[in-house]
Protein backbone atom coordinates (compact mmCIF):
# COMPACT_ATOMS: atom_id res chain seq x y z
CA UNK A 1 0.00 0.00 0.00
CA UNK A 2 1.44 3.42 -0.88
CA UNK A 3 1.57 6.31 1.57
CA UNK A 4 -1.34 8.18 -0.01
CA UNK A 5 -3.80 5.30 0.30
CA UNK A 6 -2.59 4.55 3.84
CA UNK A 7 -3.24 8.13 4.96
CA UNK A 8 -6.56 8.03 3.10
CA UNK A 9 -7.44 4.94 5.13
CA UNK A 10 -6.47 6.70 8.40
CA UNK A 11 -8.63 9.72 7.55
CA UNK A 12 -11.55 7.58 6.32
CA UNK A 13 -11.60 5.51 9.50
CA UNK A 14 -10.92 8.53 11.74
CA UNK A 15 -13.56 10.84 10.25
CA UNK A 16 -16.04 7.96 10.00
CA UNK A 17 -15.49 7.09 13.66
CA UNK A 18 -15.89 10.76 14.63
CA UNK A 19 -19.21 10.89 12.74
CA UNK A 20 -20.43 7.74 14.53
CA UNK A 21 -19.57 9.36 17.86
CA UNK A 22 -21.14 12.69 16.90
CA UNK A 23 -24.25 11.21 15.21
CA UNK A 24 -26.98 11.50 17.82
CA UNK A 25 -25.37 14.35 19.75
CA UNK A 26 -25.74 16.42 16.56
CA UNK A 27 -29.20 15.32 15.37
CA UNK A 28 -30.86 14.87 18.75
CA UNK A 29 -34.53 15.85 18.68
CA UNK A 30 -34.76 15.77 14.90
CA UNK A 31 -34.42 12.02 14.31
CA UNK A 32 -35.04 9.17 16.69
CA UNK A 33 -32.98 5.98 16.69
CA UNK A 34 -35.07 3.27 14.91
CA UNK A 35 -36.38 0.61 17.31
CA UNK A 36 -34.70 -2.33 15.55
CA UNK A 37 -31.31 -0.56 15.44
CA UNK A 38 -31.71 0.30 19.11
CA UNK A 39 -32.27 -3.38 19.93
CA UNK A 40 -29.48 -4.61 17.60
CA UNK A 41 -26.65 -2.31 18.71
CA UNK A 42 -26.11 -3.91 22.16
CA UNK A 43 -25.16 -7.17 20.40
CA UNK A 44 -22.49 -5.54 18.22
CA UNK A 45 -19.60 -5.76 20.75
CA UNK A 46 -20.10 -9.47 21.59
CA UNK A 47 -20.55 -10.42 17.93
CA UNK A 48 -17.68 -8.34 16.50
CA UNK A 49 -15.16 -9.08 19.27
CA UNK A 50 -15.83 -12.81 19.02
CA UNK A 51 -15.47 -12.59 15.22
CA UNK A 52 -12.07 -10.94 15.79
CA UNK A 53 -10.82 -13.36 18.45
CA UNK A 54 -11.80 -16.78 17.12
CA UNK A 55 -10.18 -16.68 13.64
CA UNK A 56 -7.01 -15.10 15.09
CA UNK A 57 -6.74 -17.98 17.59
CA UNK A 58 -7.76 -20.82 15.23
CA UNK A 59 -5.53 -19.75 12.30
CA UNK A 60 -2.09 -18.75 13.66
CA UNK A 61 -0.48 -18.97 10.20
CA UNK A 62 -2.91 -16.62 8.44
CA UNK A 63 -6.64 -16.45 7.60
CA UNK A 64 -8.11 -19.85 6.68
CA UNK A 65 -4.85 -21.78 7.13
CA UNK A 66 -5.47 -24.70 9.47
CA UNK A 67 -2.48 -25.80 11.61
CA UNK A 68 -2.53 -29.25 13.22
CA UNK A 69 -0.62 -28.41 16.39
CA UNK A 70 -1.73 -24.99 17.61
CA UNK A 71 -0.66 -23.87 21.12
CA UNK A 72 -2.85 -20.75 20.74
CA UNK A 73 -6.04 -22.82 21.23
CA UNK A 74 -5.37 -24.06 24.79
CA UNK A 75 -3.70 -20.72 25.68
CA UNK A 76 -6.82 -18.81 24.59
CA UNK A 77 -8.99 -21.13 26.72
CA UNK A 78 -6.80 -20.35 29.75
CA UNK A 79 -7.00 -16.61 29.00
CA UNK A 80 -10.80 -16.75 28.62
CA UNK A 81 -11.08 -18.42 32.05
CA UNK A 82 -8.79 -15.78 33.57
CA UNK A 83 -10.80 -12.95 31.95
CA UNK A 84 -14.05 -14.46 33.24
CA UNK A 85 -12.74 -15.06 36.78
CA UNK A 86 -10.73 -11.85 37.32
CA UNK A 87 -12.19 -9.30 34.83
CA UNK A 88 -8.62 -7.95 34.61
CA UNK A 89 -6.94 -7.00 31.31
CA UNK A 90 -3.46 -7.16 32.85
CA UNK A 91 -3.94 -10.71 34.21
CA UNK A 92 -5.63 -11.90 31.00
CA UNK A 93 -2.67 -10.67 28.93
CA UNK A 94 0.00 -11.93 31.35
CA UNK A 95 -1.43 -15.39 32.05
CA UNK A 96 -2.56 -15.81 28.42
CA UNK A 97 1.00 -15.16 27.20
CA UNK A 98 2.48 -17.40 29.92
CA UNK A 99 0.09 -20.17 28.82
CA UNK A 100 1.09 -19.68 25.18
CA UNK A 101 4.80 -20.01 25.99
CA UNK A 102 4.11 -23.07 28.19
CA UNK A 103 2.03 -24.85 25.52
CA UNK A 104 4.61 -23.96 22.84
CA UNK A 105 7.28 -25.63 24.98
CA UNK A 106 5.10 -28.69 25.75
CA UNK A 107 3.84 -29.19 22.19
CA UNK A 108 7.37 -28.79 20.79
CA UNK B 1 -23.26 14.83 44.10
CA UNK B 2 -23.77 18.19 42.43
CA UNK B 3 -20.56 20.16 41.96
CA UNK B 4 -19.89 23.69 43.15
CA UNK B 5 -17.77 24.66 40.17
CA UNK B 6 -16.77 23.53 36.69
CA UNK B 7 -13.23 22.81 37.90
CA UNK B 8 -14.47 20.62 40.77
CA UNK B 9 -16.66 18.64 38.33
CA UNK B 10 -13.78 18.28 35.85
CA UNK B 11 -11.35 17.05 38.52
CA UNK B 12 -13.96 14.60 39.87
CA UNK B 13 -14.23 13.23 36.32
CA UNK B 14 -10.45 12.81 36.09
CA UNK B 15 -10.41 10.98 39.46
CA UNK B 16 -13.30 8.71 38.36
CA UNK B 17 -11.27 7.60 35.33
CA UNK B 18 -8.04 6.76 37.18
CA UNK B 19 -9.14 3.32 38.53
CA UNK B 20 -9.79 2.20 34.92
CA UNK B 21 -6.21 2.88 33.75
CA UNK B 22 -4.83 -0.65 34.52
CA UNK B 23 -7.23 -1.99 31.88
CA UNK B 24 -6.21 0.61 29.31
CA UNK B 25 -2.41 0.83 29.61
CA UNK B 26 -1.55 -2.75 28.47
CA UNK B 27 -3.92 -2.41 25.51
CA UNK B 28 -2.19 0.85 24.50
CA UNK B 29 1.29 -0.64 24.94
CA UNK B 30 0.38 -3.59 22.71
CA UNK B 31 -1.04 -1.27 20.04
CA UNK B 32 2.16 0.80 20.00
CA UNK B 33 4.44 -2.25 19.90
CA UNK B 34 2.38 -3.81 17.06
CA UNK B 35 2.47 -0.65 14.94
CA UNK B 36 6.28 -0.53 15.11
CA UNK B 37 6.50 -4.31 14.64
CA UNK B 38 4.58 -3.98 11.38
CA UNK B 39 7.12 -1.55 10.00
CA UNK B 40 5.40 1.76 10.74
CA UNK B 41 7.49 4.82 11.63
CA UNK B 42 6.90 6.23 15.14
CA UNK B 43 5.43 9.47 13.73
CA UNK B 44 3.01 7.59 11.45
CA UNK B 45 1.99 5.23 14.27
CA UNK B 46 1.29 8.16 16.61
CA UNK B 47 -0.67 10.06 13.93
CA UNK B 48 -2.76 6.96 13.29
CA UNK B 49 -3.45 6.70 17.03
CA UNK B 50 -4.57 10.35 17.26
CA UNK B 51 -6.74 10.13 14.12
CA UNK B 52 -8.43 6.82 15.08
CA UNK B 53 -8.64 7.29 18.87
CA UNK B 54 -10.06 3.77 18.96
CA UNK B 55 -7.83 0.91 20.09
CA UNK B 56 -9.74 -2.08 18.77
CA UNK B 57 -10.29 -0.52 15.32
CA UNK B 58 -6.63 0.52 15.16
CA UNK B 59 -5.35 -2.96 16.05
CA UNK B 60 -7.51 -4.61 13.42
CA UNK B 61 -6.55 -1.97 10.84
CA UNK B 62 -2.87 -2.70 11.58
CA UNK B 63 -3.39 -6.44 11.06
CA UNK B 64 -5.32 -5.91 7.80
CA UNK B 65 -2.68 -3.43 6.59
CA UNK B 66 -0.11 -6.14 7.24
CA UNK B 67 -2.18 -8.70 5.26
CA UNK B 68 -2.40 -6.27 2.32
CA UNK B 69 -6.18 -5.81 2.44
CA UNK B 70 -7.46 -2.90 0.28
CA UNK B 71 -7.89 0.44 2.17
CA UNK B 72 -11.66 0.73 1.60
CA UNK B 73 -12.21 -2.70 3.20
CA UNK B 74 -10.09 -1.63 6.20
CA UNK B 75 -12.16 1.54 6.64
CA UNK B 76 -15.43 -0.46 6.48
CA UNK B 77 -14.10 -2.99 9.01
CA UNK B 78 -12.95 -0.23 11.39
CA UNK B 79 -16.36 1.44 11.21
CA UNK B 80 -18.17 -1.86 11.90
CA UNK B 81 -16.04 -2.34 15.01
CA UNK B 82 -16.95 1.23 16.05
CA UNK B 83 -20.70 0.95 15.36
CA UNK B 84 -21.19 0.77 19.12
CA UNK B 85 -20.42 4.51 19.30
CA UNK B 86 -23.83 5.20 17.69
CA UNK B 87 -25.38 3.61 20.75
CA UNK B 88 -23.22 5.69 23.11
CA UNK B 89 -23.92 8.84 21.11
CA UNK B 90 -27.67 8.24 21.35
CA UNK B 91 -27.39 7.77 25.08
CA UNK B 92 -25.27 10.91 25.65
CA UNK B 93 -27.21 13.10 23.17
CA UNK B 94 -29.94 14.41 25.52
CA UNK B 95 -27.26 15.75 27.89
CA UNK B 96 -24.80 17.20 25.37
CA UNK B 97 -26.79 18.44 22.37
CA UNK B 98 -27.72 21.77 23.98
CA UNK B 99 -24.05 22.79 24.18
CA UNK B 100 -22.36 24.84 21.43
CA UNK B 101 -20.36 22.96 18.77
CA UNK B 102 -17.01 24.06 20.24
CA UNK B 103 -18.01 21.71 23.09
CA UNK B 104 -19.97 18.94 21.33
CA UNK B 105 -17.45 18.25 18.54
CA UNK B 106 -14.40 17.79 20.79
CA UNK B 107 -16.48 15.90 23.38
CA UNK B 108 -17.75 13.59 20.61
CA UNK B 109 -14.21 12.90 19.35
CA UNK B 110 -13.28 12.04 22.96
CA UNK B 111 -16.18 9.59 23.46
CA UNK B 112 -14.78 6.21 24.57
CA UNK B 113 -16.08 2.97 26.07
CA UNK B 114 -14.63 4.02 29.44
CA UNK B 115 -16.11 7.55 29.55
CA UNK B 116 -19.45 6.23 28.42
CA UNK B 117 -19.41 3.56 31.13
CA UNK B 118 -18.55 6.17 33.79
CA UNK B 119 -21.03 8.83 32.70
CA UNK B 120 -24.13 7.31 31.12
CA UNK B 121 -25.95 6.42 34.35
CA UNK B 122 -24.81 9.52 36.22
CA UNK B 123 -25.98 11.78 33.40
CA UNK B 124 -29.35 10.06 33.15
CA UNK B 125 -29.99 10.29 36.90
CA UNK B 126 -29.25 14.05 36.91
CA UNK B 127 -27.09 13.68 40.03
CA UNK B 128 -24.21 15.58 38.44
CA UNK B 129 -26.11 18.88 38.35
CA UNK B 130 -25.35 21.76 35.98
CA UNK B 131 -21.63 20.95 35.62
CA UNK B 132 -22.34 17.44 34.32
CA UNK B 133 -20.57 17.99 30.99
CA UNK B 134 -17.46 19.18 32.85
CA UNK B 135 -17.43 15.87 34.73
CA UNK B 136 -17.76 14.02 31.42
CA UNK B 137 -14.98 16.17 29.91
CA UNK B 138 -12.74 15.24 32.86
CA UNK B 139 -13.23 11.49 32.31
CA UNK B 140 -12.88 11.87 28.53
CA UNK B 141 -9.73 13.99 28.54
CA UNK B 142 -8.03 11.83 31.19
CA UNK B 143 -8.84 8.73 29.11
CA UNK B 144 -7.45 10.38 25.98
CA UNK B 145 -4.18 11.24 27.75
CA UNK B 146 -3.78 7.76 29.29
CA UNK B 147 -4.46 6.10 25.95
CA UNK B 148 -2.09 8.22 23.87
CA UNK B 149 0.70 8.07 26.45
CA UNK B 150 0.41 4.25 26.66
CA UNK B 151 0.56 3.90 22.87
CA UNK B 152 3.57 6.27 22.83
CA UNK B 153 5.28 4.12 25.47
CA UNK B 154 4.54 1.03 23.32
CA UNK B 155 6.00 2.78 20.26
CA UNK B 156 9.20 3.60 22.18
CA UNK B 157 9.45 -0.03 23.41
CA UNK B 158 8.44 -1.44 20.01
CA UNK B 159 11.66 -2.28 18.23
CA UNK B 160 13.23 -3.86 21.30
CA UNK B 161 10.74 -6.75 21.62
CA UNK B 162 12.07 -10.01 20.06
CA UNK B 163 9.91 -11.97 17.57
CA UNK B 164 10.31 -15.21 19.57
CA UNK B 165 8.00 -13.80 22.27
CA UNK B 166 5.03 -14.18 19.86
CA UNK B 167 3.66 -10.84 21.08
CA UNK B 168 1.21 -10.86 18.16
CA UNK B 169 -0.93 -13.13 20.34
CA UNK B 170 -1.59 -10.19 22.68
CA UNK B 171 -3.99 -8.79 20.04
CA UNK B 172 -6.57 -11.62 20.27
CA UNK B 173 -5.92 -11.71 24.03
CA UNK B 174 -6.78 -8.01 24.37
CA UNK B 175 -10.00 -8.56 22.46
CA UNK B 176 -10.76 -11.59 24.61
CA UNK B 177 -10.43 -9.39 27.71
CA UNK B 178 -13.07 -7.08 26.21
CA UNK B 179 -15.26 -9.91 24.87
CA UNK B 180 -15.78 -11.83 28.10
CA UNK B 181 -17.47 -8.95 30.00
CA UNK B 182 -19.55 -8.15 26.88
CA UNK B 183 -21.28 -11.55 27.28
CA UNK B 184 -23.88 -10.62 29.89
CA UNK B 185 -26.87 -12.81 29.02
CA UNK B 186 -28.05 -15.64 26.76
CA UNK B 187 -28.71 -13.46 23.67
CA UNK B 188 -25.24 -11.85 23.83
CA UNK B 189 -23.74 -15.34 24.26
CA UNK B 190 -25.60 -16.43 21.11
CA UNK B 191 -24.27 -13.33 19.29
CA UNK B 192 -20.70 -14.20 20.35
CA UNK B 193 -20.95 -17.91 19.42
CA UNK B 194 -22.52 -17.33 16.01
CA UNK B 195 -20.28 -14.32 15.24
CA UNK B 196 -17.14 -16.29 16.16
CA UNK B 197 -18.07 -19.46 14.26
CA UNK B 198 -19.10 -17.56 11.10
CA UNK B 199 -15.82 -15.63 11.21
CA UNK B 200 -13.84 -18.90 11.39
CA UNK B 201 -15.83 -20.46 8.53
CA UNK B 202 -15.71 -17.33 6.35
CA UNK B 203 -12.04 -16.50 7.05
CA UNK B 204 -11.03 -16.95 3.41
CA UNK B 205 -13.56 -14.48 1.97
CA UNK B 206 -11.82 -11.56 0.21
CA UNK B 207 -11.84 -7.89 1.41
CA UNK B 208 -12.25 -9.08 5.02
CA UNK B 209 -15.92 -9.76 4.19
CA UNK B 210 -15.74 -12.66 6.65
CA UNK B 211 -15.83 -10.21 9.56
CA UNK B 212 -18.74 -8.26 8.06
CA UNK B 213 -20.71 -11.47 7.49
CA UNK B 214 -19.91 -12.72 10.99
CA UNK B 215 -20.86 -9.40 12.63
CA UNK B 216 -24.25 -9.30 10.91
CA UNK B 217 -24.89 -13.00 11.61
CA UNK B 218 -23.94 -12.62 15.26
CA UNK B 219 -26.18 -9.59 15.82
CA UNK B 220 -29.06 -11.41 14.07
CA UNK B 221 -28.51 -14.42 16.35
CA UNK B 222 -28.65 -12.14 19.40
CA UNK B 223 -31.91 -10.53 18.26
CA UNK B 224 -33.45 -13.91 17.40
CA UNK B 225 -32.54 -15.37 20.79
CA UNK B 226 -33.96 -12.29 22.52
CA UNK B 227 -37.24 -12.74 20.60
CA UNK B 228 -37.45 -16.45 21.43
CA UNK B 229 -36.82 -15.81 25.11
CA UNK B 230 -39.41 -13.02 25.25
CA UNK B 231 -41.99 -15.30 23.68
CA UNK B 232 -41.24 -18.37 25.81
CA UNK B 233 -42.85 -17.23 29.12
CA UNK B 234 -46.07 -16.18 27.32
CA UNK B 235 -46.30 -19.58 25.61
CA UNK B 236 -45.94 -21.28 29.00
CA UNK B 237 -48.68 -19.09 30.44
CA UNK B 238 -51.06 -20.21 27.74
CA UNK B 239 -50.70 -23.93 28.42
CA UNK B 240 -53.30 -25.10 30.93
Amino acid sequence: MNDLSMWGMFLGAGIGTFLLRLSFVEIHGRWRIPALLNRALPYVPASVLSALVLPAVVYPAGPGEWVASNPQLPAACVAALVAWATKSTVLTLALGMAALWAFKFLMG
Amino acid sequence: MAFGSATAAFMAGVRALLPLTPGVVPFGLVTGVMAIDMGMSPATAMSMTLIFYSGSAQMVALQLLHQGVVPVAIVVTALIINLRFIMYSASMAPHLHGLPRRWTWPLSYLLSDQSFALCSFKLASGELGRFAHHFYAGTALAMWLVWNLSVLAGILMGAKVPQAWSLGFTIPLSFLALLVPAIRNVPSLAAAVVGGLLAVLAARLPYNLGLVTAAIGGVAAGLLTENLRNRAPQAEGQTP
